[in-house]
């Protein structure tokens, strides 16, 4: 009576769809922040993965050393993240603007290998094990799987987020001084903004979304020092495919790419890790700006 | 162009490997460079750095100071590199540690496809590999070698450990998750056969690429499978994500579907923590807390490495120290007669009680059927295992006949 579709029965098809949506919203998160970065301060932020990790790690920290839950790491962990990246931007990034994306990639790359290097060192890489908050435990039977309450969270915190962000800088007088800046930095300053803070602003809340999705993730999968390098190449040919510095290509392509994995998980399991990569190719052959990205 | 700037450090490994050909030097009747020189090769910065990694290191220092760091007079240095889990890298590695650097043993090299590449070399160059790391039992099997030497565990001794043990507790249906390379494909077809032997049926298996951050989607088809048991053909950080996540997605909690582990080391127990990895069954080839001899060494590797040892660092200190035994007995560093004398001799020590080698250099001795107390039987930190069974090296390990190994017995 239930049929199949593909020779997959339809209950196993929508669980993979419903797990790639949870990836997607991971996916949807990272991008988001690096198109956020690029699109404000034409930096192709490679420590991306590792701000992931260090967003996972601060709320370890906090739980373990200071007895703080994951309720108040949700908002604190990003804020550490948040002034790291305000350091980062100030002490050194802020030096680059007027060079080549290349240098803003090779510097940014760099901080990577030695954030992820220090933690390594410090915590090996077997990972450390984050307890899913109470209010959150168990899961529901929707008939064709299983749901953790947890990872639906997950789905709907991502869906919140991503939504303001856009409102935000699309739709808000702050979005539009941001957008003018970017457009027209002399111009602007000479309407009496602040421009160069604007910008470490937004490089701080890029990088504090890095540090949420760190946070949102660690009771899924261990806190360890390789979780951000292991999830940052996908991100990047999310934002590759998305186009370069478009928000709304970014977030959209994510839980695109996430639903497409998870399909792919199902017919043919070998290609999940690479299937991302392929479709970034033929993406690039037929618009090379990516699906949302407008050429310069 | 970081894969420009990646291409180009890989090609300058690449000539480095290509323009060191030369001949090794060997000579009869006493070392080679006038010292014994151990090349400890593994994972030092992946998934696997922590079952081995700087641990295995510190272990093999620790059999060269019991011979004082010298032999037949002369002085053993050790030296340590990281294969970063590609077989290419891996087998320059070998080969320049050979050819250039003197390098007379390698030790360790987990990931199954860098040790049978690494295992090519070391033939190539008549010199002595010690396996811990690595588990398919193809290394004693079709791809044997008259100088390599496969220690503390292989897929047929997990396989004949927990895929029997789980079928006569009733767990006669399986279902696997496999590491998509040489390992998980060796330790699922090793299993398979276990299975079946015992009456049991495989009902199907897919393979998950190396390294996966998310395992949800294949435990959903194995719970969609409805066997019995869910095999996990996985090793490191891999079983720690299949095993955590499986318990998110409620795998073991309806009471139908148990997770076997077929690789579980101590350091993966130990990063899960006891109230996600309780009452896992997994088989291994040593546990600290066994006797008092095991206690006594491993409370002096925890004092240097911060961490009680996994069966593969024990191991690697077990078969240094077998391999300096030999060498002081043969009077030579030369790999086919440091070969033959060790398989000569048998082991004692810490690590295996009368353990024998076989002629394809397969180590057999005792193995353990464990299982992974709950929080509230464990007296604290690294107190971990109960052991159910001792299973013994001539059950666990495939017979030099029924390894398919081709060489002169």
């Amino acid at each position: 009576m239930m049929g199949t579709i593909f020779g997959i029965p339809p209950q196993a098809l929508f669980g993979q769809l419903l797990l790639g949506l949870i990836n997607g919203s991971f996916y949807a998160l990272l991008s988001l922040g690096l198109a956020v970065i690029f699109g404000m301060l034409n930096v192709i932020n490679f420590a991306h993965g590792a701000l992931y990790m260090m967003g996972a790690f601060v709320a370890w920290l906090m739980l373990t050393q200071l007895g703080i839950g994951y309720w108040l790491a949700l908002p604190l962990a990003p804020v550490v993240v948040g002034l790291f990246g305000v350091l980062l931007e100030r002490t050194l990034l802020s030096r680059l603007y007027k060079l080549d994306h290349l240098y803003g990639l090779l510097l940014t790359f760099g901080l990577a290998l030695i954030v992820e290097g220090a933690f390594r060192h410090q915590y090996g890489v077997s990972g450390q094990p984050y307890p899913i908050p109470d209010a959150l435990k168990g899961g529901q039977n929707l008939g064709f799987m299983f749901l953790p309450n947890y990872r639906g969270w997950v789905v709907v915190a991502s869906l919140v987020v991503c939504i303001s962000t856009w409102i935000a800088i699309e739709k808000t007088k702050l979005g539009a001084y941001l957008r003018a800046a970017t457009e027209n930095p002399v111009l602007v300053q000479a309407f009496g903004i602040n421009v160069p803070r604007m910008i470490t602003l937004t490089y701080a809340f890029g990088v504090a979304l890095a540090g949420l999705a760190g946070v949102l993730a660690a009771p899924i999968y261990q806190v360890s020092p390789l979780m951000g390098s292991n999830l940052i190449i996908v991100v990047f040919a999310v934002v590759v495919i998305g186009g370069m510095g478009s928000i709304l290509g970014a977030v959209l392509t994510g839980y695109g790419l996430g639903l497409l994995e998870g399909l792919t998980k199902v017919f043919y399991p070998e290609a999940s890790n690479i299937v991302v990569f392929v479709i970034m190719a033929v993406v690039l052959m037929i618009k090379p700006a990516g699906l949302f990205g407008r050429e310069r | 162009m970081i894969a420009r700037l990646l291409t180009g450090a890989a090609l300058a490994a690449l000539t480095i490997g290509v323009m060191s050909t030369g001949p090794a030097m060997a000579q009869q009747g006493k070392l080679s460079g006038d010292m014994v020189k151990i090349g400890v090769l593994n994972d030092r910065s992946g998934l696997y750095a922590d079952l081995g990694g700087e641990g295995s290191v510190i272990a093999a220092r620790m059999a060269a100071e019991e011979f004082g760091n010298k032999i037949l007079g002369k002085p053993i240095e050790i030296i340590a590199a990281d294969h970063q889990n590609k077989p290419d890298i891996g087998a320059n590695l070998a080969r320049q540690w050979i050819d250039q650097d003197g390098v007379d043993v390698i030790v360790d090299v987990p990931n199954s496809g860098v040790a049978l590449a690494v295992q090519e070399v070391t033939k190539e160059k008549k010199k002595i590999f010690l396996m811990e790391g690595p588990a398919t039992s193809r290394l004693t099997g079709d791809a044997c070698s008259p100088t390599g030497f496969h220690w503390p565990y292989d897929t047929h001794a997990l396989a004949v450990g927990t895929g029997q043990a789980m079928v006569k507790e009733g767990g006669d249906s399986w279902f696997f998750i496999t590491a998509d390379y040489a390992f998980g494909h060796q330790l699922e077809a090793d299993t398979s056969v276990e299975v079946k032997k015992a009456g049991g049926k495989v009902v199907g298996s897919v393979k998950a690429p190396l390294n996966s951050a998310d395992f949800s989607s294949f435990l959903l088809q194995a719970q969609a499978s409805g066997a019995k048991i869910v095999g996990l053909a996985n090793a490191g950080g891999d079983t720690i994500t299949s095993i955590k996540q499986a318990s998110e997605f409620g795998l073991t909690q309806s009471g139908q579907q148990k997770l076997a582990g077929l690789l579980i080391f101590l350091s993966d127990v130990h990063a899960l923590g006891l109230q996600v990895a309780q009452d896992l069954v997994l088989t291994t080839g040593f546990y600290w807390d066994r006797d008092d001899e095991s206690r006594a060494w491993s409370k002096k590797f925890f004092d240097r490495y911060g961490k009680m040892p996994t069966m593969v660092q024990a191991g690697s200190y077990s078969a240094v120290r077998h391999y300096l035994k030999a060498i002081e007995a043969a009077g030579t560093d030369d790999g086919p007669a440091v070969a033959a004398k060790m398989k000569e001799m048998p082991v004692n020590d810490m690590f295996a009680k009368n353990g024998t080698i076989l002629p394809n250099g397969r180590m057999v001795h005792d193995m353990y059927l464990a299982r992974v107390k709950k929080p509230s039987e464990s007296k604290g930190a690294w107190d971990y295992y109960q052991i159910l069974r001792t299973i013994p090296g001539k059950e666990a390990f495939a017979s030099f006949e029924e390894s398919g190994c081709k060489l002169p017995k």
